[in-house]
């Protein structure tokens, strides 16, 4: 709209050299709808526009995306999570001081110890293809959860293939 | 006499019978026939200042006693004879009436220094005569434990066996959402009473075990959202991490004789076998494997552990010198097999089958022959020996994690039957009889 009247304007000064007139025109001008108002900064509620604040927890779960998932009894990262973690580490080396957990879990279709293993072994592999992609070992800690806690609990293929991950948590550093 | 012997013997032959029928059969036997005879048997209430007292202390008898399954406590209700004196020989025909086979008549009295004194007698009916009679002295508040050596003396003189009523369970007990599930660590009598909480449930607790004493509990703990094993003294509350390891720790357990405790240390990603010395703290590496090695239990003489490996493929049960030398597969079987639990009495293993999703509780001998699933099966994990050997209790997850409980069983199978816990409870383990 500005740069509409602007040349508005400037049509009707280049017209008022030929023409010798040009109030009618710069009138027309002028009915063009004022700027608004600047935004009263007390009185109404102002939308809180609920940016993500680049280089937080939030931000790493939902730009990045933290979770990986895996086969049954399987604890090697499947090809389709590798953008996943390549996003992960890309995140990482831009917040050169976050730290992070990873989180491995089991579904429930193995014994309690034997999970605790088997997630020892998920969050290690998230950790190790971390670093593969250049993050420092020193920033990666590693916990298992086995199957104690599952995200969704039905005893059918759907939520056990929901339950065998493994999920990267800021664990410090980030901003907040 | 010898007709009451004669019935207990062939009870024993038959509950101490190994299994000479195929796993499923005897299975199918212990759910829907249960065809024990359990022994009748008549406890009225014991005798002495306060009738109450005496008819709690004989209701917890009777009640241990019907839990065992091997015996049927007679209704007070239809006895004819009214016990007024202990020291009198009862009238055996009125007994032999009511088809009662034992009889166990009792008394308790306060001592003036404030004690209790709690004596029974234990009369055999047909045959006529005494079979036991013992005295017991202890504080008032104590008498449950005083019902429970009663029940203990009684179920060993009649079956031969130790009993192992005066003992606890250390478990896990479980609230809140499947998701968030809140897990404290506690303690209980054998038979459900007197359940204290140790930990909050601010944290995560798992897998408790109890040390020969019944003292001290191994188990492990998410403080800090560190997964460490910890010891908990349980007359002092004193809670400490054991060793200083850089990553996880889990599944303690103690050496038949208490100085050491074996557990599996996490290494990038890998679980071995480790044994700790309690007295001197240095650790013995048992395994070096690159698969899952964990579940460790030590045989009773102290000179085996059977442990579970998925080094063949699948999670297995493996037995080795307490050494780490000598590591050999022992089971076989279909499916998953895992938690193994050396019996005390050193001649059975317990372990889980998992089969899918589908987890029973079984026994196999020490060589990994004669396995037997005992348990109904569907979630059941995780076994833990009575301390005679004879019964199990383990976990129970209902479907869908819509809560946990805790069951027993004989060891032949028979008489399934949950654990009475204050609410849901997980990961049971039975102390030693208490000293």
């Amino acid at each position: 709209m500005t740069s509409f009247s602007r040349s508005l304007k400037f049509a009707c000064l280049s017209a008022a050299l030929i023409l010798g007139a040009c109030t009618h025109k710069q009138e027309a001008v002028n009915t063009a709808p004022p700027p608004a108002p600047p935004a009263p900064m007390a009185s109404a509620p102002a939308p809180i526009t609920s940016s993500i604040l680049p280089g937080s927890a939030e931000d790493f779960r939902v730009n990045v995306g933290d979770t990986v998932h895996f086969g049954y009894n399987e604890y090697n990262v499947e090809d389709t999570d590798k953008g996943i973690l390549g996003r992960q580490a890309a995140w990482l080396a831009k917040y050169p001081a976050v730290r992070v957990s990873v989180e491995g879990h089991a579904d429930e279709r193995g014994t309690r110890e034997y999970n605790l293993a088997l997630g020892a072994r998920r969050a290690n592999a998230v950790k190790e293809y971390l670093v593969s992609q250049g993050v420092s070992t020193g920033r990666v800690e590693t916990v298992s959860y086995g199957k104690e806690r599952p995200v969704c609990t039905e005893s059918n293929e759907g939520c056990w293939a929901q339950n065998r991950r493994g999920v990267t948590v800021i664990s410090g550093g980030a901003n907040s | 006499m010898k007709r009451f012997l004669v019935l207990f013997a062939a009870l024993a032959a038959l509950w101490t019978a190994p299994g000479l029928t195929p796993a499923w059969a005897a299975l199918q036997v212990d759910v829907t026939q249960g065809n024990a005879q359990p022994l009748p048997i008549a406890i009225p209430d014991f005798v002495g200042g306060d009738p109450a007292l005496g008819a709690n202390v004989a209701g917890v008898v009777r009640a241990d006693l019907e839990r065992s399954g091997l015996f049927r406590p007679l209704d007070p209700k239809g006895f004819a004879e009214h016990i007024t004196n202990i020291n009198a020989v009862p009238n055996f025909g009125s007994w032999r009436s009511i088809t009662a086979q034992g009889l166990v008549t009792g008394q308790v009295t306060q001592q003036p220094d404030g004690r209790l004194r709690v004596d029974f007698r234990l009369w055999d009916v047909f045959g006529e005569s005494q079979m036991l009679g013992l005295q017991f002295f202890t504080t008032p508040e104590n008498w449950r434990r005083i019902a429970h050596m009663v029940s203990d003396a009684i179920y060993e003189r009649i079956t031969g066996e130790k009993g192992y009523f005066d003992t606890r369970i250390v478990f896990i007990s479980e609230s809140g959402p499947a998701t968030k599930r809140v897990k404290r660590l506690a303690i209980m009598d054998e038979d459900g009473a007197n359940p204290i909480f140790l930990t909050r449930g601010d944290y995560m607790v798992l897998t408790p075990r109890f040390n020969p004493t019944a003292q001290m509990i191994a188990y492990m703990s998410y403080i800090g959202s560190k997964p460490r094993v910890y010891l908990f003294d349980i007359e002092t509350g004193r809670q400490e991490v054991l060793g200083n390891f850089p990553n996880m720790t889990f599944s303690p357990r103690f050496s038949p004789d208490g100085n050491q405790v074996a557990l599996t240390l996490e290494t990038a990603g890998n679980s071995d076998i480790y044994v700790m010395d309690l007295r001197s703290r240095a650790i013995r590496r048992l395994t070096s494997d690159p698969a899952i090695d964990t579940a460790p239990s030590f045989s009773p003489d102290g000179k085996q552990i059977v442990f579970e490996s998925d080094r063949g493929g699948g999670q297995q049960i493996y037995v080795m010198n307490v050494d780490g030398s000598g590591q050999r597969r022992i089971s076989f079987g279909q499916g998953a097999n895992g938690t193994p639990v050396w019996s005390p009495r050193g001649d059975l293993i317990a372990f889980t089958r998992r089969v899918g999703g589908n987890f029973t509780i079984g026994v196999m001998r020490a060589d990994g022959s004669g396995e037997r699933l005992i348990s109904s099966g569907g979630h059941d994990e995780g076994p833990t020996w009575a301390p005679n050997g004879r019964v199990l209790m383990y976990g129970r997850e209902a479907p869908g994690q819509r809560g946990s409980s805790i069951w027993s069983v004989d060891v032949t199978g028979r008489n399934e039957r949950r654990v009475l816990t204050p609410g849901s409870a997980s990961d049971p383990a039975w102390s030693p009889l208490i000293q």
